[in-house]
């Protein structure tokens, strides 16, 4: 009886088993065909977060007749899902992986679409002292000599967190690039990895007065809000390019001819005009500079300033 | 302090001048989670009866799974559903991903361990008499059930209830599935996460309250109809 009964359950078990395996082996053949009115455009949470999405994307679905399925979530994992032909098309701000997706064939194009740049921002008491420093990675370097100092001394009165995104997100890996310049592996207490997106790091920054590196649209919206002072800007390396990556349709069941329009939409001047004002008057100064037809060398050499 | 009364008042705003999209994504919000409740309750009711009342090989597993399911993480629930839906997944052919109706099936497996443990437990409970009645009287399968759901009422809405305040107020799996599109699968959890990150406090805060007082109207009635005496 007993023994039935086990053989029953071991039966059911190997049955279950048999159609994971099965959904699993279906995995193989050839992905869903397209959705003609429908782009998937998987972003940054920073970008979706500014609003600016909201402001352009129905112009084109009314212009194309097609319906735009935003996705935000962190630049590393829009990088994911575009490998894995999960989107349409990307808009995302991580040029050297972006460049990699490029040379692997996942994305047909790279095109530039606007540029802001990420400063460093903190507490106005500034404990480490970075405050006016334009060379970002040593003020990086600065603000974990600081906090090692505190620990060695054993007075935590004097720490000064970095609340890091954590997330792989464009900001991140921008983040690491600065500390691995900067000579520096950070880690201990004083380093607050939150996992979250810009909007929510802000704001664990401001509460714990912590230092943190965040793009200046993120902080313009959010800054009437909250105690953080930018305290390090200026530096080449600070500069933030935001590209427009369609999924190669190789990959299969890719809206490629969406994908398509919509980075010729995005690169189009009244469009390009658009993203510049968006919200100008209200912060005095684009949350998004136009770059449309400029190269990332040019911009930088320019020191990040508007093209004339 | 401030922040928290000017959320108030702007929610309190929102509500009295029927700001178009907030009414837009609460009545979403109540579609989608009515909807994945009243699947789980076609599905979760029948097979709590069938638990409670046969005995059968593995049934002490699949109890132990349903137990394990009213702690399920809506992240889990909600990855699982993504794998699945997305176009390489195994349904991806169906081009639901990032649709209402993806939403609906993740608070519906979110749901159904609820309704299901719930009707189990209120089933078992009834008095195994009053079962041999109903068959001495003839009474065939269908209206055994519907008997047993009269007779069990309270523990089948405290199901209701408690499978309906599962699925209103998850958010991760709604924002994995739906991706929290505008005007389109975006669900009053979701819109409040969106808010707070944007630095929209009293947005958020109005969205909140909202849910709040949502989910008391609805238990409200549901209590309601579950403590009126019996005619």
């Amino acid at each position: 009886m007993r023994a039935a009964r086990i053989a029953s359950i071991a039966a059911c078990l190997t049955a279950a088993l048999a159609i994971v395996a099965s959904a699993c082996a279906d995995q193989q053949t050839p992905p869903a065909p397209q959705d003609p009115d429908t782009l998937i455009l998987a972003t940054t949470t920073s970008l979706n977060d500014s609003g600016l999405l909201d402001e352009i994307a129905p112009i084109f679905e009314a212009e194309q007749g097609v319906d735009v399925k935003i996705i935000a979530v962190g630049t590393g994992a829009a990088l994911l899902m575009g490998e894995r032909g999960e989107a349409d098309v990307l808009l995302v701000h991580a040029p050297d992986a972006e460049r990699a997706l490029l040379e692997n064939g996942d994305v047909s194009d790279r095109i530039l679409i606007a540029y802001n740049d990420f400063a460093i921002v903190g507490p106005a008491s500034d404990p480490a002292g970075v405050r006016g420093m334009t060379d970002a990675a040593a003020a990086l370097a600065r603000i974990s000599a600081h906090n090692e100092a505190a620990t060695n001394e054993a007075d935590s009165g004097a720490s000064a967190p970095f609340a890091s995104r954590g997330d792989d997100s464009g900001t991140h890996k921008k983040e690491r690039a600065l500390w691995q310049a900067g000579g520096v592996e950070p880690s201990g207490e004083w380093y607050l990895q939150t996992g979250q997106g810009m909007g929510a790091t802000l704001n664990v920054a401001d509460q714990r007065a912590a230092y943190t590196l965040t793009d200046r649209g993120t902080f313009l919206a959010l800054g009437g809000r909250l105690q953080l002072v930018v305290l390090v800007e200026g530096d080449a390396r600070l500069l933030n390019y935001y590209s427009v990556l369609p999924i190669s349709p190789d990959k299969g069941g890719i809206n490629a001819e969406a994908a398509a329009a919509w980075a010729a939409f995005l690169a189009r001047a009244d469009i390009q005009q658009r993203i510049g004002e968006y919200r100008r008057a209200e912060y005095g100064r684009s949350l998004f500079i136009p770059a449309a037809g400029d190269s990332e060398e040019a911009i930088a050499a320019r020191g990040g300033a508007p093209r004339k | 302090m401030e922040l928290i009364w000017d959320g108030l008042r702007e929610a309190a705003r929102l509500l009295a001048q029927g700001d178009a999209e907030v009414i837009e994504i609460t009545l979403r919000t109540l579609a989608v989670s009515a909807s994945a409740t009243a699947l789980a309750l076609v599905l979760g009711v029948p097979f709590g009866a069938l638990l409670a009342l046969r005995r059968f090989p593995g049934r002490g597993l699949l109890v132990a799974a349903v137990n394990t399911g009213l702690g399920m993480p809506p992240v889990v629930v909600g990855l699982l559903i993504v794998l699945i839906l997305w176009r390489s997944g195994p349904l991806g052919q169906l081009n639901l991903i990032y649709t209402p109706y993806a939403m609906v099936a993740a608070q519906f497996l979110l749901a159904l361990p609820l309704v299901i443990g719930f009707s189990l437990t209120a089933i078992q409970s009834l008095p195994a008499k009053l079962l041999d009645q109903m068959r001495a009287l003839g009474a065939n399968r269908a209206q055994m059930l519907w008997l047993m759901m009269r007779e069990t009422r309270l523990g089948i809405l405290a199901a209701v209830m408690a499978g309906f305040g599962a699925a209103i107020s998850e958010v991760g799996a709604s924002m994995q599935v739906g991706g929290n599109l505008a005007g389109d699968t975006r669900v009053l959890t979701t819109a409040t996460v969106l808010e707070t990150s944007r630095g929209n406090f009293e947005l958020a805060i109005a969205f909140s309250l909202i849910l709040v007082v949502m989910a008391y109207l609805v238990n409200l009635v549901l209590t309601t109809v579950q403590q009126r005496r019996p005619a």
